[in-house]
Formats: C-alpha cells, structure tokens, sequence
C-alpha cells in the first residue's frame, strides 16, 4: 500500500519537478538536488524517474569541469569566469566538490566563501557536494547534480581537486576539462609524470601577475602537450595565462571553452564523452556492487558494453537498476 | 644601591565608544577626569569595514562595539573640548585607517592644531584582520600598499604618530600559541618594512625613523610567568632584527615599543567576577620587567563575555591599573629578572622557537603569502583546536567552568545579565542615520564628487592615498563613499579560512556515540546532516564559527562554511540552495536581535521556516529567551565550552525536526 502510493506520488511528482527544471525555475533546482543527494530507496527511485525524463532534454547546456591542485585558485577563477559568463548572457550552475573524512565521513564545503561575487544573482546557482565514498573521485550525486544543473543552466562548471584519479573521473562527464595550474608549484611537472597531460582540454596557468614564474609553468605545460602524440585534426590543448585578481586572461579562457565546444560539434563529436562517461559509470558503479563475478553473470565486459551502448538514451540510474536487476536475477538462480 | 629613579608608568586607557560620536565624547571626558591618561578609540563594525551607518550591511551594528564615524562632523564631535595637541589618542581602526586619519587631521585643523603635533596610535595591522580579527576589506597587496602610505606620509608630517600597532593580540585571541605570536606579528611587520623600505618617496636614509615608528600590540594571558617571557624574547628579537636586517644602531629606535589589551579569550562567562582577578594577573605579564614594559595598557572589562561593560564595569579596570601603577611598588625598581636563570631560559627558548616559525614564513614569501596561502591562520586554528579540546577534556582547568563550579550566586549579577551590562539605545541608529542625512544634504556635492574624482585618479595612478584623503574628509566625504572608492580600485577580499586542515581526529568517547548518531540520523534522512555555518552582519570574529564548523565536520556533518560579513538575504539562499538541515549562526557584536529576526523571517518567506536555526555568541539570557520565543532551536553562549556536547544537541534538533515533518527517525531504512 504504501510502496503504491509512493510510486504514484513519485510519478507526479517528478514530472512536476522535471517541468520546473526545464522551464528553468531556479527554485526547483535545490529541490531536485535534494532529491537525487536521497538515499533513500523511494527517492532513489522517483531521482531515477526525474533523471530519465531529463535525459536528452538537458544536451544544450555547457558542461566544463574544473580541477586542479589545492591552493592553485580554482574558485577564485571560476568567480572571475562566472563574472564573464554572466557577462555574456549565460547563466551558470556550479558543483563544488571537497573531499569528505575517512574517518568521520563528514566534510567542510568552503566554496561558497571564494565565490562570493555572484551571491545575490539568480541567473548563477552554487552547490557544494562532499565527495562521499568516493575517495579523490566523484559521488553518484555528483554525476547526476550535473544533469540536474544541465536542464536549468547554460553553463554548469564542475569544481574538483585534482588529485589524480577526480581528473579521469570528470574528463567523461563534461565536454571540456579546465585544468588549472598554479605558477611555480611543480605540479604541472607532476601532472606530466603522472601521465595525465591528456586529459584536460584546456590549460589555465593562474595568478599569471606573477609574471616571468607564470610564464614558466606556462612554457612547461606547453612542452608537456607537444609531447603527446595526437592524429591531425585533434584538438591541441592551449595553455593560457590568466589572472582571477586582475581580471586578466579570464575572456580567453571562456574563449577556448567555446571553440573546444565548436570543435566537438564540427568533429561530431559532442555527446561521445558523455555517453562513454556513462557507460565507464555504470561499469564501475556496477563491479562495485556486484564484483567482476557480477559481470561474468551479464556475459562478460563486452556483452555489458553492448546492453550500456544499445541504451544511451536510457538515463544511468535506469540502465543500472535494470542491470543490476538482471545481475540479481542470474545469481539467484545460479 | 643608589636611590632608583622611579619609572614613569605607562599610558593609562580604556577601549571605548559606543552609540554616538556625542555619548562617546561624553564618556572620554569623564574617563579622562578618573586619572585616565590616553584616549583609545573603539569605532563600531560600519566604520570599521567602510560603510555608512544606512548601508544594509550596517543594520544592527551601528554604535553597538564603538562609536560610528561617518564624517567630519561625527570626528569633531568625538573630540569636543579634547585638546588633540595634549592628548595620546590610539584609534583601533585597520582597513580604513587612512581616512580616520585623514579625518582626525582635519578635526586637529579645526582646533587649529597643526599635524606634526599629533601624538597617538592607528592599529593599522591588516595581516592579523585576515588571521584572526576579519575587519579587512581590499585585498592584502591592496592593504599593504595602504598602510605603507600612511607610514610614508606621517614618518614625514606627523612624525610623533605611530601608524602601524602591529598586533600580536588578536593571533592569541585566534588561539595562537607565544612562539606563533611572536613569529606571525615579527613577520607581518618584516612584510611592512620591506614594502615602505622598498617605495620611491622614502629615501634610504629614512628607514630607520620608519622602523622606529613601528610600534606593537600584545595581548597577556593568565600564565603570566611565561608572557614575562614572550615580552623579554620580543624585546630582544626586535632589537635584533633592526641590526641585522636593516642595519639601525641608534638604540632608540631599536627599542620595542608596545602597548597591551589584556587577554579576552580567557575570560569566562560562568563566576564572572572571577575575571577582574585574571585580568589583573594577566597585567603582571607585561608590566613586571621593566626592560620588557608595556607602554601603554588597556584592560578589559569583567563583564565582557557577557555583554556591553558599562563606565562602572570600565573604571574597575581602570583602578586595577591605577592601583598597579601607583600603589604597588612596581616601578621603584629596576629589571627585577635580571640574573634569572629561570626567566632567561625560557625567553631564549621562545626567541629560537619563534625565529625557526618565523624563518618558515620568509621561505613561503612572507606574512601576506602566507595569509594567501592560509598557512598562518591553519595553524592558528589548530592552536585554537587543541586548546578547545584541553578545557573540554578537563586537562587545562578553568575555574568555574570545568573546575569548582559549586559556588554562592553573585551579587554583581543579581540583577540579571541584562541588569549588569551595557544596553545600547536602540534609537542611535535611528539618530545617527537622521544625523547623516542631514550632513548630506548641507554639503557641496561638487567639492564631493571633485574629491573623489581626484582621490581616484591619485589612487589609481600609484600615488599616496593619504593627501586625497585628507582633502576628501575637508570636502564632506562619508566613510561609505571614500572606502567604496577604494573597493572600486581594488576590489574587495575574502580570506582562506584555514579549516580544511586535517582528517578528523579518532572518535573516542562522546565523540563516537555522536558521530554514530550523526551517521544513524543521516541514514534516516537519506542523505548526510547538512549544516550551514555562517555570520550575519559585520562582526568579523571568526574563531568560534570556524571551531563549530570543524566540530561539526568532526562527529560526520558536511558543513557549508559562508564566512563572515553576510546579509540575512544570502543566509537564506545558502540554505535554500545548498539545501541543508540547519543553520548555525555566529554572533558576537551584539546585533543578535535584529540580524537573527531577518534571517528567520527571510527563511518563513523563502518556504523555509521549519528549518532549525542555532545561535551562538555573547548574549545575555533574557535576549536568548527572546531569540527562542522568536523561533532559535538553541542559543549558545561563551559558557557552552563543551564543542561535542553542542553537536550532540545539534544533531537532535535536525532529528526531531524532521521527525514531525513524518520522516521516520528513529526506525533506520526504508521499506525495501
């Protein structure tokens, strides 16, 4: 009776929510947020509802991730990059992700403080997230806050610290990854070590008022993607000089935002990360859950892979609960 | 031994103003006819962060810490019938110390006084505003920039003006332990050096006045043995410093000049008569050598943690220092430590200790790279923390608070708290604002917008702020206007918080069961506790926020942290859009009333009333009964020491709140 009622309730209820969100009522978004964050199995279920008629509703929007080391400015530049966006006529959903305790599994969301220049504009949205379980990487609510983001906002602008693993995690759930270095700190050099100098679409080298140190970095970084070996036609990452004190640089970077956007469109390219993020997610989400054992059960990788590419208009949460029902499914009568 | 001539005492003073520039001068002349010997100026929050006292910001907090300054007219007042030619004024003011100045030289002009006759103090130290105190407003390069040009210009035309007080007091209200007192207030004050040292209109020669101009503030806690030391090891530092850096041998200038408020952080709200005892121990500290002596004191009152002091709760201060001064046989005496091994020992132990710290900051860049950077303001909070942890553990004992609570009901608070502090006449905002708009309306508009014209141009061109200023206070300028010229120029700042310091701690006792709770409650309501932490308005006192916010993080809540100097307008989005389950005000100025209210209608208007709203700082318990009847969940005050036990309350105020909106609490999952 009650699972009833809530299935009813759930149904007029997220199709009321999704209207809202797309007609972009900026008082739904919180709501949908607190929705999708619930873990509660009837909300986890009316999220995926929501989700679902979200899904290809919601591909207009920009979707830029940013990441970079602590203490390299990220906020500071993405309230300069805000300022621009709003500047020109956009308006911008953030997610601020910070890493969560271990020990405690509480978190201190500091964000809100770095951006405050925007604070009583309604066309700008800032939510902080915890990054929960997920150590270094991104909780399920961030993954589908940037779908609730994308239906209300032109742009939605994800913040993460890098610390290696967020960076692979993010680069598939946006259409362009930011990276933000700061002047001197080695940790371009890191990044090039580290292996991950191909991800990130664009180079921003922050607090370039510190002049011939920034110029440095910025010649480092450009070295470090001269070196990767890409097919013509790629997209080069640039490595641009900015400054969130002075405001300059911060037009270009918005700049490159776009023309990388152009160029996945022109390269037909623009729903491919996307749709891969998914599949990745759910592939991960579900060998969390369930083991590779879980997915020898489904016929193995490949035949996962295909269920996920024979459902990409499906929204993740629905694809996986279906999965998983058929994992459950196979282990009982096995 | 020879007849000892007896040292003269220091200067003599009291932090003071409130309500208006009239009732302040009121209270200054009838100080100084107790036998007070100095002026020391307290202005409100508006003035203190640029704002006039009709800005949004500013409702609430006019004339509740200080007097409100919103132009020449407000500065003439303050200084009626005061001879500023006899009197050592110290204007504790920072990030708008240029105009009180410029304000204050053309009050001396009125009284035809010329500027080199001024004598007295600008606090002016805008690295500890970062760290500890929170009243900054332009960025720190920007403030830097400032406070060097006032230091260029007074070196010259006033020269018996000290414009920086570099403070070590507020680092130790912020938790500091000596050594980071000592490190942190040597380095801010290298940062400013360096930048006047390094400017063209000061020539090399002068440096040395500068570097004698630089005076310092202290702060005294109860363990007065060891702050001897501190002052001994900061005397000897500095002289140091002069020699080997910037090369001074004049031993006049060499000298390390400070003044002293002794400690607040220590004084309790529980037994408050307990405090006038501190307070007049903690004067030891920094009065006993008389190679080390404070120059000038302040003491604060005994009634502080619990509200507003009142001239009777100032003039049993002001007698602690007369009587330490006059009757005592203090100052008949010379250096009574010398010889000590004991005082000498330890003195070079914080003089190595502090240098190590400070060498530490010079390698990141200096005082303003490591306010960027928040190394500073983390390690403060991490004193504060451990310090924190201490009382609650019972390990440093504080009596009436964890130790000897048993006791008889003091006649000093028979009254009621309220019957035994100072209640700010609710109509001085009102009267200051009618005050301002007539100022308004009689000024020339073409000589203000000149002046600010020409305030920017000089500004924006590189030049010194000081001369505009001037010209800006003699043309009718308010406090809004010329520091939203500034905020214009430079924009306005934020400072790292220094929170995100650590993992959280192992949970062992209380700490376990709420966290536990924290985790149980969260699963009930799908989704881990969310609380916001912020400040309404504009005092700037962040520590006790900043120790709930780690707390809070501490038993398993994920905190949005908002920071200071906010509009009950933005604490209300940050709730509606971060979406959390309760809301943790931080108040300590006083304006508890107005600011809470407005936020609690704005969260009614918002759809958000249910939501739990908790308050904490210095009010009185017939204004927390207020607050409650008004809609707070809870209402903490300075005696609430215990950080676990409030987040255990905390935790099942959101549990119970949210069991009446029909979510099951207490039973665990849902139905699947």
């Amino acid at each position: 009776m009650r699972l009833m009622e809530s299935l009813c309730l759930t149904a007029s209820m997220t199709t009321e929510l999704s209207r809202r969100l797309l007609e972009r009522d900026r008082k739904a978004v919180p709501e949908a947020l607190n929705l999708i964050e619930d873990d509660r199995r009837a909300q986890r279920d009316a999220s995926a509802a929501l989700l679902q008629k979200l899904e290809g509703n919601n591909r207009a929007a920009l979707r830029v991730g940013i990441t970079g080391a602590p203490g390299a400015g990220k906020s500071t530049l993405i309230d300069a990059l805000v300022r621009e966006l709003r500047s020109r006529d956009k308006t911008v959903g953030i997610i601020a992700v910070d890493p969560s305790s271990q020990k405690s599994g509480g978190a201190l969301l500091g964000d809100r403080l770095r951006m405050r220049s925007s604070a009583s504009d309604e066309g700008v949205f800032l939510r902080s997230m915890a990054a929960r379980d997920r150590l270094g990487g991104l909780s399920a609510s961030c993954r589908d806050g940037i779908e609730i983001l994308a239906s209300a906002f032109d742009v939605v602008l994800i913040e993460t610290v890098g610390v290696g693993q967020s960076e692979s995690e993010i680069v598939n759930l946006v259409h362009t990854l930011v990276f933000v270095a700061q002047p001197g700190a080695g940790d371009s050099v890191q990044f090039m070590k580290a292996g991950l100098i191909e991800m990130p679409d664009v180079f921003v080298v922050n607090k370039a008022d510190t002049g011939a140190i920034a110029e440095r970095t910025q010649s480092e970084l450009l070295g470090g993607v001269g070196l990767s070996d890409e097919p013509a036609g790629a997209w080069t990452a640039p490595a641009l000089l900015a400054s969130a004190r002075d405001g300059t640089g911060i037009c270009e970077v918005v700049d490159a935002i776009v023309e990388h956007r152009d160029h996945l469109v022109e390269t037909d390219t623009l729903n491919t990360r996307l749709n891969r993020g998914k599949a990745e997610w759910l592939r991960g989400a579900l060998i969390d859950r369930y083991g590779t054992h879980g997915i020898e059960k489904l016929g193995g990788p490949d035949a996962l892979h295909a269920m996920i590419d024979a459902e990409v208009s499906e929204a993740a949460p629905v694809t996986y609960q279906r999965l998983a029902l058929a994992i459950e499914d196979t282990l009982r009568k096995g | 031994m020879s007849a000892q001539k007896k040292d003269r005492p220091w200067l003599i003073r009291t932090y003071s103003g409130h309500s208006s520039a009239e009732k302040s001068n009121e209270l200054y002349r009838s100080n100084l006819a107790k036998g007070q010997t100095g002026l020391s100026v307290a202005f409100d929050l508006p003035t203190q962060t640029g704002y006039d006292s009709d800005h949004v910001l500013a409702r609430g907090e006019v004339g509740k810490v200080g007097v409100p300054i919103c132009h020449i007219d407000d500065m003439s007042t303050l200084f009626n019938e005061i001879p500023l030619d006899q009197m050592n004024t110290s204007m504790t003011i920072n990030a708008t110390s240029n105009w009180l100045l410029a304000l204050l030289v053309v009050v001396a002009e009125r009284q035809g006084v010329a500027p080199s006759e001024l004598k007295g103090t600008t606090q002016n130290d805008i690295i500890k505003e970062y760290l500890s105190r929170g009243t900054y407003v332009f960025p720190p390069e920007a403030s830097v920039r400032m406070t060097s040009d006032m230091i260029a210009y007074s070196v010259n035309e006033i020269p018996g003006w000290n414009p920086v007080n570099v403070c070590s007091y507020h680092l130790q209200e912020a938790g500091a332990t000596p050594v980071q007192e000592i490190a942190y207030s040597m380095a801010t004050a290298l940062a400013l050096l360096d930048s006047v040292a390094a400017r063209d209109d000061v020539p090399e020669e002068a440096v040395p006045r500068v570097f004698g101009r630089i005076s310092f503030f202290l702060n005294s806690s109860i363990r007065f043995v060891e702050e001897t030391c501190k002052c001994r090891a900061m005397t000897q530092l500095w002289e140091e410093i002069g020699r080997n850096r910037y090369g001074i041998t004049d031993p006049k200038l060499l000298r390390f000049r400070y003044g002293v408020q002794v400690n607040s952080l220590g004084l309790t709200e529980a037994q408050p008569e307990n405090n006038a005892i501190r307070i007049a121990l903690e004067a030891l500290g920094v009065t006993l050598s008389k190679s080390a002596r404070a120059r000038a004191m302040q003491l604060p009152a005994w009634n502080e943690a619990l509200g507003l002091p009142r001239p009777w709760d100032q003039q049993w201060s002001l007698r602690i220092q007369q009587i330490l001064a006059y009757e005592t046989d203090l100052l008949e005496y010379p250096d009574i430590f010398e010889g000590s091994v004991v005082i000498e020992e330890r003195t070079q132990q914080l003089i190595e200790e502090s240098k190590a710290e400070l060498q530490k900051v010079l390698d990141m860049g200096g005082a303003v790279a490591a306010v960027e950077n928040a190394y500073m303001k983390q390690r403060l909070v991490e004193s504060h923390t451990n310090r924190l942890r201490a009382i609650e553990s019972g390990e440093q004992l504080l009596v009436g608070v964890n130790a000897f609570t048993e006791g008889e009901d003091s006649p000093l608070t028979a009254g009621g708290s309220l019957g035994s502090i100072l209640s700010v006449d609710e109509g001085a905002e009102r009267e200051q604002i009618e005050r301002l708009n007539s100022f308004r309306a009689k000024r020339n508009q073409a000589d203000v917008d000149g002046a600010l014209q020409n305030l920017r141009d000089v500004v924006t061109a590189g030049g010194n702020a000081m001369p505009p200023s001037i010209q800006a206070a003699r043309a009718g300028v308010t406090t809004g206007e010329w520091t939203d010229t500034m905020r214009d120029i430079f924009g306005e700042y934020r400072a790292p918080t220094g929170i995100v310091i650590r993992d959280a701690s192992e949970a062992t006792g209380m700490t376990a069961d709420v966290r536990k709770r924290v985790d149980d409650v969260s699963t009930a309501l799908g989704r881990r506790i969310k609380l916001l932490v912020g400040k309404p308005g504009l005092d700037g006192h962040s520590n006790g926020a900043e120790q709930i916010a780690v707390k809070a993080r501490d038993v398993g809540m994920e905190v949005v942290y908002d920071g200071i100097r906010l509009t009950p307008a933005e604490l209300v989005a940050s709730a509606r859009d971060e979406g959390v389950h309760a809301i943790g005000l931080s108040i300590l100025s006083g304006s508890h009333s107005v600011l809470v209210v407005d936020v609690l209608n704005g969260l009614k208007e918002a759809g958000l009333g249910g939501l739990p709203v908790i308050v904490g700082g210095i009010i009185p318990e017939e204004d927390a009964d207020e607050l409650r009847a008004a809609g707070v969940s809870r209402v903490y005050t300075p005696r609430d020491f215990d950080l676990t036990r409030i987040m255990a309350e905390i935790t099942e105020t959101v549990a119970s709140v949210h069991a009446s909106d029909g979510v099951s609490v207490s039973d665990g999952v849902d139905d699947d």
